[in-house]
């Protein structure tokens, strides 16, 4: 806790600055098409851009430290509405897409390791470098047009959910979890069904860094003295391979997801994109292009405090597969 | 197509907002006939405001003003060109005003309005709301405010509520402008009672009240709103402001990415995508139904700074005017959607506008005239593009960029971000060579000029000053159309805009509709989706 104060304020003053710095005048563009000079300057007055930068900046403290955000001009609404109802959106569709990520990229990490140089490493150095090298956009503009354009298999790529489906009420933003909660299986499915493409196209990107960094970390447990130890000691494949090698293998590949999870966050905008999904790459990416300050800065800070968070939830992880790691802090 | 139908009998809405009458037709509806009330539209757009005269609301969110809200006078309906139908400029129509008289000497106007009207809650329309929503769009300041200024409408003191149903706008001076710019979104009518229920001494016009809940007469309700992702209207059933419009209700989904739409049309799954790219307009014709309309009074140009020397010199700004391979760049920039705007003849015989300027691709004539100026052997000039009309801007300036080479004009691409772009080109107007669009609201080439030619004006991004110019344009903004001295005047000033050329028209963009299962669209000038008068095909 001690460590994220400064970083929140690092971010909080950074943040105010370099949208300062962005090239555009936010009163010129809200003005609207037939602005004039007074009708500019109404605006800047009423969006409070007349005032000195240090003002502003502590009118923005002021407001932060009372929970308020600001409001988004580009969207309309206030930050924080905008934020918490568009990052559960990025984040159900980023969790779910690495769990998918996790389940293909680990096994096949594993296998590969304890078979290098056969025909499933081959396969499992195809997959990822054709995963990785493909742009989001692409693979799922590819992935509509065969799944829904020509087949007509998945769902019209219309966000979360089709307009036919009610929206569940709102307990976590997460639409699977709501649904269930709500005990509404069909707006369950509906939800899941438009996850799918979705998350494949973001899966296949974030699968190569998992796969690999399990390989490697994966062969470097294998050949390691107490792999060689436990072998002499008459143990079963299964129990060294799951037990003792993969088990020593995961830190690096923890790192690797905690890494892999933020920066799929926020790159996630091109998915987002193609598939109407209302998340928060797209969001900060519209308010970058309206110069809209609040929300872009509300955006920063908000995945500032998400990566902490997500920095946290890795080191706990640490202490759980390897007790090591917590003795060591104990002491 | 049992997936599709079964899509429309479920009918369920994803909505929050669907109250229990709204639910109650639902169930009474059989499922065959409830397949033409509903239809889904997609648009690129986020609306991002229920209330257009609110700072920072975005031009997708004026449809809202159109669809939801009523105004005292509307516009009639015609046969467009390039298929469908589009508004007719010429034909004023009640709307919230049953009728209207104009003094003697132009100065008072009176509306009476339609008995029959109400408001979504039920309450009746009266004089008082009219003049309540008119003082507040002139008070506000920003957009509406210098829209209505256009009009002659500038001051709350020039609007009286006579009575309940009568109301009057007192003018300064009689203008032509005035009742079409009562048609335009801007002037729509609010339910004064509610928005002052919910009116605080620091937002006395009820600005955070109005922006997410609409208080209008229109022919739909807003039933659900998620900015970024999408919105419900909802019939109301009890409009009186013109015909009830065929369809119960219409969604519409917000769709950044345009392959994806293009996906979503020719499938079938929306009935109408709005303001598709030209390229996919082109591709898509045969296919699904594409009505590309040339967007009344409303040109690409090319811009030629008179701040920077070179182009002072007329014959360097002749010389740009003949090195442009027009049809190239209409069929690689616009894939062919709009009308050309060259070639035309040399004498102005009509006040048609936008009109053929009578430039051509001509190198020889460019030379020509480059070589009689002080630059004949050409100079170095940066060329702006914005990034966010890439689109279009960008081929363009490239076909350009390459012609004008060959006179040995060097220029090279400067990007300018979207945010930055109406700063630079409009505001400090510093960019001297840049291509810029302009479309007037209201269809008078006299409109067109005030806006772009008269010094010091907006959209007069080449900085051009003619005395001539600001003269005619001083007389003939107001001035009526039947006047005899305005259609040579108007002849005069299109002669002076073609000879000193400070603006190069290059074409007249059209706004692209795809509809597969919908029909009844129209053009408006306002350029967003007004959705009353579309049924489903």
């Amino acid at each position: 806790m001690a460590q994220t104060i400064p970083v929140v304020i690092g971010v909080v003053v950074i943040s105010f600055l370099l949208t300062r710095a962005l090239p555009g005048d936010p009163a010129v563009y809200f003005a609207g098409d037939a602005a004039d000079a007074a009708s500019i300057q109404q605006v800047r007055e009423a969006l409070g851009l007349d005032k000195s930068m240090p003002q502003q900046f502590l009118i923005y403290v002021g407001d932060l430290l009372r929970g308020d955000l600001g409001q988004s001009l580009s969207s309309g609404q206030p930050v924080l509405t905008d934020l918490t109802y568009r990052l559960p959106a990025s984040l159900e569709l980023t969790l779910v897409a690495l769990g998918l990520s996790c389940l293909i990229a680990i096994p096949l990490g594993v296998l590969a390791a304890t078979r290098p140089g056969t025909w499933v490493d081959h396969l499992c150095r195809v997959l990822v470098t054709a995963g990785v090298s493909l742009p989001t956009f692409f693979t799922g503009v590819v992935l509509i047009y065969f799944f829904y354009y020509l087949t007509g298999w998945a769902p019209a790529p219309l966000g979360r959910l089709d307009f036919i489906y009610i929206e569940p009420d709102r307990v976590t933003g997460f639409y699977l979890i709501d649904s269930l909660l709500a005990g509404d299986i069909e707006t369950f499915l509906g939800a899941l069904k438009q996850l799918i493409l979705p998350s494949i196209t973001l899966a296949l990107f974030t699968m190569a860094p998992i796969a690999r960094m399990t390989r490697s970390a994966m062969i470097s447990a294998l050949s390691s003295d107490y792999i060689r130890t436990v072998r002499a000691a008459g143990l079963s494949r299964t129990t060294i391979l799951r037990t003792y090698a993969f088990r020593n293998a995961l830190l690096p590949v923890i790192t690797t997801l905690g890494m892999v999870f933020s920066f799929s966050l926020g790159a996630n905008v091109l998915v987002e994109r193609v598939f109407a999904w209302p998340g928060i790459g797209s969001y900060a990416v519209d308010a970058l292009v309206a110069s809209d300050y609040a929300a872009v800065q509300g955006f920063v800070l908000a995945m500032a405090l998400l990566f902490v968070f997500v920095n946290l939830l890795i080191d706990l992880l640490y202490s759980v597969v390897d007790p090591r790691i917590g003795f060591a802090d104990n002491e | 197509m049992n997936r599709k139908i079964s899509r429309r009998s479920l009918l369920k809405v994803g909505a929050t907002a669907i109250t229990a009458s709204s639910l109650s037709f639902l169930k009474i509806l059989p499922a065959s006939a409830a397949a033409g009330d509903v239809l889904v539209t997609v648009t690129g757009q986020t609306i991002n405001s229920l209330d257009l005269h609110r700072t920072g609301t975005n031009r997708a969110s004026y449809q809202v003003a159109v669809n939801v809200y009523d105004r005292l006078v509307s516009f009639g309906t015609k046969e467009a060109v390039g298929g469908g139908m589009s508004y007719d400029y010429a034909t004023i129509e009640p709307e919230l005003a049953e009728s209207w008289t104009v003094s003697e000497d132009g100065l008072l106007l009176t509306f009476k309005i339609k008995s029959d009207a109400k408001f979504h809650d039920g309450k009746s329309v009266t004089a008082q709301d009219v003049k309540w929503s008119f003082d507040r769009a002139v008070s506000v300041g920003g957009f509406p405010t210098v829209q209505m200024k256009a009009g002659g409408l500038i001051r709350p003191e020039q609007f009286t509520a006579v009575d309940d149903v009568t109301f009057t706008i007192a003018l300064d001076k009689p203008s032509k402008l005035t009742l079409p710019d009562l048609a335009v979104p801007i002037p729509f009518v609010i339910n004064s009672e509610v928005a002052k229920a919910n009116a605080t001494p620091e937002d006395p016009w009820a600005m955070e009240y109005l922006h997410k809940t609409p208080a209008g007469s229109g022919a739909f309700k807003v039933a659900a709103w998620k900015p970024g992702e999408q919105l419900i209207y909802e019939r109301n059933d009890d409009w009186a402001g013109g015909e009830l419009p065929g369809i119960k209700r219409l969604v519409l989904r917000e769709v950044a990415s345009p392959a994806t739409r293009r996906a979503l049309i020719e499938r079938g799954d929306v009935q109408l995508s709005f303001n598709i790219p030209n390229k996919d307009a082109k591709e898509l014709a045969g296919e699904v139904s594409v009505i590309s309309t040339p967007i009344e009074n409303c040109m690409h140009v090319l811009g030629l700074n008179t701040t920077f020397e070179p182009f002072q010199d007329p014959d360097v700004r002749k010389a740009m005017a003949y090195a442009i391979p027009y049809e190239e760049i209409f069929q690689a920039a616009a894939y062919g959607r709009g009308e050309r705007l060259w070639g035309g003849a040399a004498k102005v015989d009509s006040t048609e506008w936008p009109r053929k300027s009578p430039y051509e691709y001509d190198m020889d004539k460019a030379l020509d005239h480059l070589g009689k100026s002080a630059f004949s052997k050409g100079f170095d000039v940066p060329f702006s593009i914005s990034l966010g009309l890439s689109d279009w801007m960008e081929p363009t300036a490239l076909l350009i960029q390459e012609s004008i080479a060959k006179l040995g004009i060097k220029s090279e691409l400067e990007k300018i971000p979207g945010a930055n772009w109406r700063t630079a080109a409009l505001v400090e107007k510093r960019l001297p060579l840049h291509l810029d669009n302009f479309g007037g609201w209201l269809n008078y080439p006299c409109y067109y000029f005030f806006w772009a030619y008269q010094h010091g004006h907006l959209f007069n991004s080449s900085n051009y000053k003619n005395d001539e110019v600001e003269a005619l344009v001083d007389e003939t903004l107001h001035m009526s159309v039947e006047d005899p001295d305005y259609a040579p005047k108007i002849m005069r000033l299109f002669e002076i805009a073609f000879e000193d050329i400070p603006r190069i028209p290059l074409w007249q963009p059209a706004l692209n509709v795809a509809t597969n299962g919908a029909q009844g669209y129209e053009f408006w000038f306002h350029r967003q989706l007004d959705i009353r008068g579309l049924t489903s095909a």
